[in-house]
C-alpha cells in the first residue's frame, strides 16, 4: 500500500444559496487504500454525501465551489477536466444512491440502463454490453434475470432495484465505489440482504468502497475504518474496533446510545438532545457544544483539533474533554452494552 | 396493454354519450321552442305544429335523445340545417379540413419553436436566451390572438406583401370558379394564420416545456446518468427529454382536440371558412343543428385525441400499461 487509492486533503465545498454560503464540507481530509471498506457516519447534514458528491464532481457547478484536494491515484479530481471526470466516473470510480426507486429511468428498461454504463466506457457491442449487463445481474442475485433484463424499473420491488443500482455501480469493475445511504430507503429484511450482497460483492470485487450511512449498526458490519462527522467535519475517525471499543467523542456516544438493539434491556433510546446546527451560522468553537452533555467553557471558544487518542496514531477525536472522563464515559457505554449482550 | 386499450375505448364511448347528451339538452330543450325557430318566422301556428310534429318535439325528451342518438351513431348523421336545409355532415365536411389544417399546421409550429426554446431555456436558467423567451411567453400570453393576426395580416401581408392578407384555397377538389388551388397556394393562405395561432398558444408551451425539463433535471436517476459518466448532452437525449415530453403530449393531444372546435377569431380575422366561422354564422342564424353539429364534432375530435394520447402515453411510458 504505497499509496492511497483516494486521498482527500482538507477538502472545503460550499454552496451558495438565498441565504448566504453554507459551508457544507469544511475541512475533510481522509484516505481510502484499495480494497479498504470506509464507512462515514453522521445525521443528515453533516456533510457526509456531499462530500462524495464532491469527490465524484457531481455538485452543481452553479452553486457548489470546492477547495483542497481529492487524489485519485495521485490525480487531483477538483482540477481535473469535466471529460477528464466523466471518463472516472462510472468506470474507476461508481456510486449507489439513497433511493433505489428514484435512482433508475422508469422509462427505460434496466437493460438498457446497465448496457449503457458499460458502452459510455468500453469499445464494445450492444449485444456484448447486454451479456455483460446479464452477467452482473446475476451476480447481484436477480432471479430469473434473462427475462428481468427486460424489465422496466417499476417491475421490480424496492430490493430488487438497489440490486440492479449494485449491478450498474459494478458493471465497469471500478476500484471504488461509493455506497450513499444504500440501505437507508429499504426495509429491514432486505436491508440486510443488501448490506450481505455489498459484503459478499466487495470480497469478490475487491472495490474499495466508501459506505456512507447514519446508522452506526452498517457500520459495524461492513466497514474496516469510521469517520464520524458532525457539522461539516470529522469529529472522530478510527479503525472501527477502536471506534466501537473506545469511543472518544461525546458525539459518537450520543450516535452509539441511539442504536436500538433488541439484546440490551435499556428502557428507552438515548437521544441527542436538539437538532443539528445550521451551516449557514456555525456555533463557535466546538460545534457540538449546545448538544453537548459534557461542554465546558473552553469548547465555547476554542475549535478542537483532531489528535490522536494515546498512542493509538490511527484512532483519532476533536474533543476538549480530558482523558480520564473519557475514558470513564466511554467504558460506562461498552459495559452498558456488553452487558445487555451478556444478559441476553 | 390490450387490456388498457379496451378500457380506454369504452371510457370514450361514456364520455359520448355524455357529451352528445349534454349537447343535445342544451340546443333542444333550452330555447323555448326550436319548432318555432325551424318554421321561420312568418309560419302560422298550425304551421308550427305541424313542424314540431314532423321534428318529433311532442314526443318525451328521452325519446327525441335517442332518435338523435340512433340516428347520430348508425347513420352516423347530424342532421339537416333549418336554414340551408343541407346536411350538417356536409357543412362539418367542408369546414373541418380548414379548421384541421389551421391547427395542425399551427400545431407544428408551436412544438418547433416551443421545444428547443423550452429545452434551453430549463438549461440556462436566468441567462439572456431564457430572459428573453419569457418575454417573449408574456406577450404571447397577453396578447389577443384576433390582434397578433390583425397586426400579421396588416404587415406581412399588406405592408410586405408577402402572404395573402386572407383567403383560403382548397388542395383538392377546387371548385371551377375559384380563384386559386393546389397544394401551394394552400400552405401560402395557411401560413399566416397558422403562425398567429402558433405564437398565441406557444407562449404556455414554451413555459410548459421549460417547467417539465428543469423538474426532469432534478430527478434522482438524472444524477445516476451523471454517475455513469455519460456526457451531458447524452443525459438530456435519453434520459431528460423522453421522461419530460410525457406530459407535453397530453397537453398537445388536448390543445388540437380543443382548437378544432374552432378558431373562431383567427378564422374570422383570416376569412377562413373553417368549423370557427361555420358556428359563429349559425349563431347568427339561428341555425341550431349546425352549431349543435359543430359543438359536438368538437366534442367528438376531444374524445378522439384524448384517446391517441392516452395510447401514445402508454407507449411512451412503461408504467401506464400496467395500470
Amino acid at each position: 500500500m504505497s499509496e492511497p487509492l483516494l486521498d482527500v486533503r482538507d477538502l472545503r465545498t460550499e454552496f451558495k444559496t438565498d441565504d448566504g454560503i453554507v459551508k457544507a464540507v469544511d475541512g475533510v481530509s481522509f484516505k481510502v487504500e484499495p480494497g479498504q471498506v470506509l464507512g462515514i457516519v453522521g445525521e443528515s447534514g453533516s456533510g457526509k454525501s456531499v462530500t462524495c458528491l464532491t469527490v465524484m464532481g457531481l455538485n452543481d457547478s452553479k452553486f457548489a465551489t470546492s477547495t483542497g484536494e481529492v487524489l485519485f491515484r495521485g490525480e487531483d479530481l477538483l482540477k481535473a477536466s469535466s471529460s477528464r471526470l466523466r471518463t472516472i466516473r462510472g468506470d474507476e470510480i461508481a456510486m449507489i444512491f439513497q433511493d433505489p426507486m428514484t435512482s433508475l429511468n422508469p422509462v427505460h428498461k434496466i437493460g438498457r440502463q446497465l448496457a449503457e454504463a458499460v458502452v459510455l466506457h468500453n469499445d464494445v457491442s450492444n449485444k456484448q454490453a447486454y451479456a455483460r449487463a446479464l452477467e452482473l445481474l446475476k451476480a447481484v442475485g436477480i432471479p430469473r434475470a434473462e427475462r428481468r433484463i427486460d424489465d422496466y424499473p417499476h417491475q421490480f420491488s424496492g430490493g430488487m432495484r438497489q440490486r440492479v443500482m449494485i449491478a450498474m455501480a459494478l458493471i465497469n469493475n471500478p476500484d471504488l465505489i461509493i455506497a450513499d445511504e444504500p440501505t437507508t430507503a429499504l426495509d429491514v429484511t432486505t436491508q440486510a440482504q443488501i448490506l450481505a450482497l455489498l459484503k459478499r460483492i466487495q470480497d469478490d470485487f475487491g472495490s474499495a468502497v466508501i459506505m456512507i450511512t447514519h446508522d452506526l449498526g452498517v457500520v459495524a458490519e461492513t466497514a474496516d475504518d469510521v469517520i464520524v462527522m458532525y457539522a461539516a467535519r470529522i469529529v472522530e475517525r478510527g479503525p472501527v474496533r477502536s471506534i466501537f471499543n473506545e469511543p472518544r467523542h461525546p458525539y459518537t456516544w450520543g450516535l452509539m446510545g441511539s442504536l436500538p438493539r433488541l439484546d440490551t434491556d435499556l428502557e428507552r433510546l438515548y437521544q441527542i438532545p436538539g437538532q443539528p446546527p445550521s451551516l449557514l451560522n456555525p456555533p463557535s468553537g466546538c460545534r457540538f457544544h449546545p448538544r453537548c452533555a459534557f461542554a465546558m467553557p473552553i469548547c465555547r471558544q476554542q475549535d478542537p483539533r483532531l489528535m490522536a487518542v494515546g498512542s493509538d496514531t490511527l484512532h483519532e477525536q476533536a474533543c476538549h474533554l480530558d482523558e480520564a472522563t473519557k475514558a470513564r464515559e466511554a467504558a460506562k457505554l461498552v459495559a452498558m452494552f456488553t452487558a445487555g449482550a451478556s444478559s441476553s | 396493454m390490450l387490456r388498457y386499450l379496451i378500457r380506454r375505448l369504452l371510457w370514450a364511448c361514456v364520455l359520448f354519450i355524455a357529451v352528445t347528451f349534454v349537447t343535445y339538452a342544451i340546443f333542444f330543450l333550452v330555447p323555448a321552442n326550436p319548432a318555432r325557430l325551424a318554421a321561420g318566422q312568418s309560419a302560422t301556428p298550425e304551421r308550427v305544429e305541424e313542424v314540431k310534429h314532423f321534428l318529433g318535439l311532442d314526443r318525451p325528451f328521452y325519446v327525441q335523445y335517442a332518435k338523435f342518438l340512433k340516428r347520430l351513431v348508425i347513420e352516423g348523421s347530424l342532421g339537416q340545417s333549418f336554414v340551408t336545409r343541407r346536411s350538417v355532415n356536409e357543412e362539418i365536411l367542408r369546414a373541418a379540413p380548414i379548421t384541421a389544417s389551421l391547427v395542425f399546421g399551427a400545431m407544428i409550429m408551436v412544438l418547433s419553436i416551443a421545444i428547443p426554446l423550452g429545452i434551453f431555456s430549463a438549461l440556462r436558467p436566468r441567462s439572456l436566451l431564457d430572459r428573453t423567451a419569457m418575454i417573449y411567453v408574456l406577450i404571447g400570453i397577453s396578447l389577443p390572438s384576433f390582434w397578433i393576426g390583425l397586426v400579421l395580416s396588416y404587415v406581412v401581408g399588406y405592408k410586405l406583401g408577402w402572404t395573402p392578407i386572407a383567403g383560403y384555397c382548397e388542395v383538392f377538389s377546387v371548385p371551377e370558379a375559384a380563384a386559386c388551388g393546389g397544394l401551394w397556394d394552400w400552405a401560402y393562405h395557411m401560413i399566416l394564420p397558422c403562425l398567429t395561432l402558433a405564437i398565441v398558444v406557444a407562449g404556455t408551451y414554451v413555459r410548459f416545456v421549460r417547467a417539465e425539463v428543469m423538474d426532469t433535471l432534478s430527478m434522482d436517476f438524472v444524477r445516476t446518468a451523471r454517475a455513469k459518466g455519460a456526457p451531458e448532452h447524452r443525459v438530456i437525449r435519453k434520459h431528460v427529454l423522453r421522461n419530460a415530453m410525457l406530459p407535453v403530449v397530453t397537453m398537445v393531444g388536448m390543445d388540437i382536440g380543443l382548437l378544432l372546435g374552432g378558431a373562431i377569431f383567427i378564422e374570422a380575422v383570416f376569412g377562413l371558412p373553417g368549423l370557427g366561422g361555420t358556428a359563429l354564422e349559425s349563431i347568427g342564424r339561428f341555425d341550431l343543428p349546425v352549431l349543435q353539429g359543430v359543438v359536438i364534432f368538437g366534442a367528438i375530435a376531444i374524445i378522439i385525441f384524448s384517446l391517441v394520447v392516452d395510447i401514445l402515453y402508454a407507449w411512451i411510458d412503461p408504467r401506464i400499461r400496467l395500470t
